[in-house]
């Protein structure tokens, strides 16, 4: 079976296509939008790149707090940033 | 589901080089092991995206030996909790699955240090392996302008490689002091296979901007990165720029060998000449054992799964270490981070990024402890990973203990008692 060239995810109901292999967290990225916010209202990004710091957390098909640099883009996921 | 399981023989927690080197040692023999790793895929962090396109011939050698292994890949499993000695408890996005094994292996390398300044915080100011780490999961960074700062050897091995990708390197700002620089590179030369890595390193070096003496004191932008301003060399520069890659060199990841009970001395996992740790059906390599590199990460790691699998260790091998043991102490002295780091972050400037405590209320406490209970500082879900390193140096403070889960898991992995997980076993025997 080969990869397909391009698939595409929704980024707060906003759909973006991306190379099979991207993460998530460099998806939102792409995307120009941010991750989270934090507890006194700070816009935040990725940080670390390996799954320790949780700054890049977002809901990813309806499952909050997912360490979104730690999970590969699949068709029709849909991510939420904030959640 | 098999219902009578056989424990592993070794279980290797940590699937960067060490535990790539460790687990093919032992199954060398024929034994059951396990490799298991929190990403994606295994390489660890220097051989992030090596697996399917080995760039370097270590890397080649070692996923193929891998490959020819009888070695069982646990992907994407995060350790949490150790509900008996022999036994760990690991979240996997599917489920929680407990792992039972004679003999373990800790190579859970190590992670970057950050340190506070204004505007740290903001979007594009990432970690130097932070950025090499996204940019190898697809973020573009061709065209991009970059500032990389801090200190350690990761910095122009992150520089050449954004390069390499079409990045504009504006500025490697390495806060070492040009003495300790040219010391370390003299000393390079009696490492063995460092010689060529410092003369590519060398010939890199003439293409970029490269500034001894210099750090990071602010970055700024709205709502992310518009530009950074850094003391280059004794004088206050400021540079636009898409993206900050910043750390501070690397801390090590002792997280579950406290939680087991391991030793640890100065923040290392203390271990003898087999790589046992104090516990001894526990063993340890790589940068957990003190920062040291990839070569010795990989020997480190043939030896700690010889040993978990009973094998002799050849005199060779210990030689190297040995030898390559000398590399960890030139590291350290040369990139220690100096005194002025200390009063970059201003009173208002976040400590914990997590719950958002500033400097100014952290400092009033005497104890990583105090401070976490007064002030919610280390309390959130990265469990201070990143502000603990950070008030290790600000303050002298040392996290005081490691208690379960030691990642956030769900509430039902932890009101599970053990045998009702998903079990992964070394085989049905």
């Amino acid at each position: 079976m080969s990869m397909p060239d391009r698939l595409t995810i929704t980024i707060d109901g906003v759909p973006l296509s991306v190379a099979p292999g991207t993460t998530v967290a460099a998806a939102v990225m792409i995307a120009g939008k941010f991750c989270r916010n934090s507890v006194t209202g700070e816009r935040r990004g990725p940080l670390c790149g390996m799954g320790i710091c949780f700054e890049c957390r977002m809901s990813i098909n309806g499952l909050p707090h997912s360490r979104t640099c730690q999970v590969l883009c699949e068709n029709g996921m849909e991510v939420r940033t904030d959640a | 589901m098999p219902s009578r399981s056989q424990p592993f023989d070794v279980l290797v927690v940590g699937g960067g080089p060490a535990g790539i080197a460790a687990a093919v040692s032992a199954a060398s023999r024929g034994v059951t092991v396990g490799l298991l790793d929190d990403n994606l895929t295994v390489g660890g962090q220097i051989w992030r995206g090596e697996e399917k396109n080995a760039t370097r011939p270590e890397s080649r050698d070692w996923f193929e030996k891998l490959r020819s292994s009888n070695v069982q890949l646990i992907a994407q499993a995060r350790v949490f909790q150790q509900p008996m000695p022999g036994m760990l408890l690991a979240d996997t996005p599917a489920e929680v699955v407990e792992l039972q094994y004679a003999n373990l292996v800790l190579a859970t390398g190590a992670r970057e240090r950050f340190l506070p300044f204004p505007g740290w915080t903001l979007p594009n100011v990432m970690g130097a392996g932070g950025l090499q780490a996204l940019v190898k999961s697809g973020l573009p960074i061709a065209g991009k302008s970059v500032v990389v700062a801090g200190t350690g050897p990761l910095l122009l091995a992150v520089a050449r490689y954004l390069r390499n990708q079409g990045a504009e390197i504006r500025l490697i700002a390495e806060q070492a002091s040009r003495r300790n620089l040219i010391r370390f590179a003299a000393n390079l030369l009696h490492q063995p296979g460092k010689l060529a890595q410092a003369l590519e390193l060398g010939r890199y070096l003439r293409a970029v901007r490269f500034a001894p003496n210099s750090w990071p004191m602010a970055a700024q932008g709205k709502d992310e990165l518009e530009s950074v301003t850094l003391s280059v060399d004794g004088s206050p520069e400021t540079i636009a720029c898409d993206y900050l890659a910043c750390g501070f060199h690397l801390v090590p990841n002792t997280e579950l060998a406290s939680l087991l009970g391991c030793e640890l001395k100065h923040g290392y996992v203390s271990v003898d000449e087999t790589q046992a740790t104090s516990i001894g059906s526990v063993f340890c390599a790589g940068e957990p054992t003190g920062i040291g590199g990839v070569e010795l990460a990989l020997i480190e790691g043939q030896i700690a799964g010889l040993a978990a699998s009973k094998q002799r260790l050849p005199a060779r091998l210990l030689r190297d270490r040995d030898k390559l043991k000398r590399f960890v102490v030139l590291l350290d002295e040369t990139f220690q981070l100096r005194t002025e780091l200390r009063s970059l972050g201003q009173p208002e400037n976040i400590v914990c990024r997590c719950e958002d405590v500033p400097l100014a209320q952290v400092r009033r406490y005497t104890s990583w402890r105090a401070a976490k209970l007064h002030t919610r500082c280390g309390m959130g879900p990265c469990q201070g990973r990143i502000c603990g390193p950070a008030t290790e140096f600000l303050f002298k403070w040392r996290p005081d203990s490691v208690r379960p889960p030691i990642f956030p898991t769900g509430l039902e992995a932890l009101a599970t008692t053990p045998g009702q997980y998903q079990i992964v076993t070394g085989g049905e025997q």
